[in-house]
């Protein structure tokens, strides 16, 4: 098997006559953590949305384990091991926490993922299970986004702006958390405002402005100055 | 006493009128979708049932074990084939579609069953009562449908909030872009939705059957009942909804006893007094 988990292939992308993305490629590795930082608008969430199936794109724009799914529909790419963690959690409101992390394990894969381990990584779901979810504090529903996404055994997992709207004494629990997480050799493409943050979880990291790629690398071979001149395009 | 038997049989009535509205109820729940089709689709399962009554010779209740699985399996058709893809951002496409349907449905049943009216004979049935207190009596048959559209709407309430499909039903109602993210496809639920709406509707046709004469042409009434009964109940409550149908029931029963022409009229006054007073009626669910 080959080490290379995702291929990303000249992605273009358009909302009517606007192009988000203008040709993006990347490759991923089995393991480990890619960061996606950029500006508003840079094409991040257009990017995470074409690799899970919400965004349209063509068919070889997304390479899977050496099958091109891009333009799937959603329900059947998180079948092939793909799971996200949207912007702004999402939760299912009618649902209380325990049907929420249920449902991620709807389709699931097999894998060492369960209701008991998403319990153990979050004691206090197991607590709150059978409260609505959007009882709970944002931190705390972000428990359940990323539980509900690892229900269903994935071997990528898309992180959407993790930290928006949480305070920062939560968003280091998180981030403390996400080595374990992905202990057993998930991967994770991770969209983050706090650059600072994301940088320092990540193997690698994408820099995106405008719909292309203006950097990438390991985030060590770069200087502070480069990485800002790349994301806010004053190069 | 005429008074209170009124009311005790205005709700027993009412019962019908629950079941006229819980697919209703349910479809707009799952999917914001207002099946204008949704009466003529009863007085089909009502042609259903007479069909197989004349084929099988079967009581007319006993159909019910054919005709709910033949209307559950035309319902995911109809969603599959359909609906789905009527269903987007635009709220247009599937009012004017199941508009259509209506009136083909209509128009089909009259070229193959022509107007006259049909009964289905449950026999013995429909005429046993029972005396309640003196001046009251119960008929087995309004009292069976009434007990069986509290069963229908505990079992419909069962579905949604201890099954899995429930889960899958309350979910892609949410958020259907998420749910999608957790492998369900939303055309699928949405189809077992509409088969589960069509059961409940060949259980509604086949009592309207027996209860009354009908024709073809009687599907947009039996939609004005099951709609004014969803809306007194409030959005997206079943429970609610069997109350509309009690509250429908009942003021039909009291404005016939005050004058038999009355009796429609009432009704819909009583709606409008709901309307006016709980624009989202008695116990809403949903917004919007």
């Amino acid at each position: 098997m080959s080490d290379v988990l995702l291929e990303v292939r000249d992605l273009k992308s358009f909302y009517g006559d606007f192009q988000a993305l203008h040709g993006v490629s990347l490759t991923l590795q089995r393991g480990g953590m890619l960061a996606l930082i950029g500006a508003n608008g840079a094409g991040k969430s257009t990017l995470l949305g074409s690799i899970c199936g919400l965004v349209p794109c063509a068919r070889e724009a997304i390479v899977w384990k050496g099958e091109a799914i891009g333009g799937l529909a959603a329900n059947d790419i998180v079948k092939r091991g793909i799971a996200m963690v949207p912007e702004g959690r999402r939760l299912f409101a009618s649902l209380s926490v325990e049907e929420n992390l249920i449902l991620g394990g709807a389709m699931a894969r097999p894998g060492p993922w369960d209701l008991a381990k998403v319990y153990a990584m979050f004691p206090i779901l197991k607590e709150k299970r059978h409260q609505p979810s959007t009882s709970l504090s944002g931190g705390q529903q972000q428990m359940v986004a990323i539980g509900r996404a690892l229900m269903s055994n994935p071997e990528l997992i898309l992180l959407d702006e993790l930290s928006l709207g949480l305070a920062p004494v939560v968003i280091k629990d998180i981030y403390a958390m996400l080595p374990d997480i992905l202990g057993d050799g998930m991967s994770a493409i991770l969209v983050e405002q706090d650059v600072t943050q994301a940088l320092a979880v990540s193997q690698q990291f994408i820099c995106m402005q405008e719909g292309r790629v203006s950097l990438q690398g390991a985030p060590q071979a770069f200087t502070r100055e480069q990485i800002s001149a790349a994301y806010f395009g004053t190069a | 006493m005429e008074w209170i038997n009124a009311i005790v049989q205005g709700i027993l009535v009412g019962g019908l009128y629950a079941l006229f509205a819980a697919g209703l109820s349910l479809i707009f729940g799952v999917m914001r979708l207002v099946n204008i089709a949704h009466g003529d689709l009863i007085i089909l399962a009502a042609y259903v049932a007479l069909v197989i009554v004349q084929m099988t010779g079967l009581h007319p209740l006993a159909s019910l074990i054919i005709a709910v699985p033949v209307m559950a399996g035309f319902g995911y058709c109809l969603q599959r084939g359909i609906l789905n893809r009527t269903l987007g951002k635009d709220i247009l496409p599937p009012l004017l579609v199941t508009f259509g349907l209506s009136v083909i449905l209509q128009n089909g049943l009259f070229e193959i069953f022509t107007a006259d009216s049909r009964k289905l004979n449950a026999g013995e049935l429909e005429t046993v009562s029972f005396n309640l207190v003196p001046g009251i009596d119960i008929g087995v048959m309004p009292l069976l449908m009434f007990v069986t559209a509290v069963a229908v709407i505990g079992g419909l309430q069962f579905i949604f909030y201890r099954t899995a499909m429930g889960r899958a039903f309350r979910a892609t109602s949410d958020d259907k872009e998420i749910a999608r993210l957790m492998g369900l496809d939303n055309g699928k639920v949405y189809a077992y939705a509409m088969a589960l709406c069509l059961g409940v509707v060949a259980i509604a046709g086949v009592f309207l059957a027996i209860r009354s004469n009908f024709d073809p042409s009687l599907g947009p009434g039996r939609l004005i009942f099951g709609f004014e009964a969803v809306i007194i109940g409030g959005l997206g409550n079943l429970w609610g909804t069997l109350v509309g149908g009690v509250i429908l029931g009942v003021a039909q029963g009291l404005g016939a006893q005050v004058n038999p022409g009355w009796q429609l009229l009432a009704g819909h006054l009583a709606f409008l007094l709901v309307l006016a007073l709980k624009p989202k009626g008695l116990f809403p669910r949903i917004d919007g």
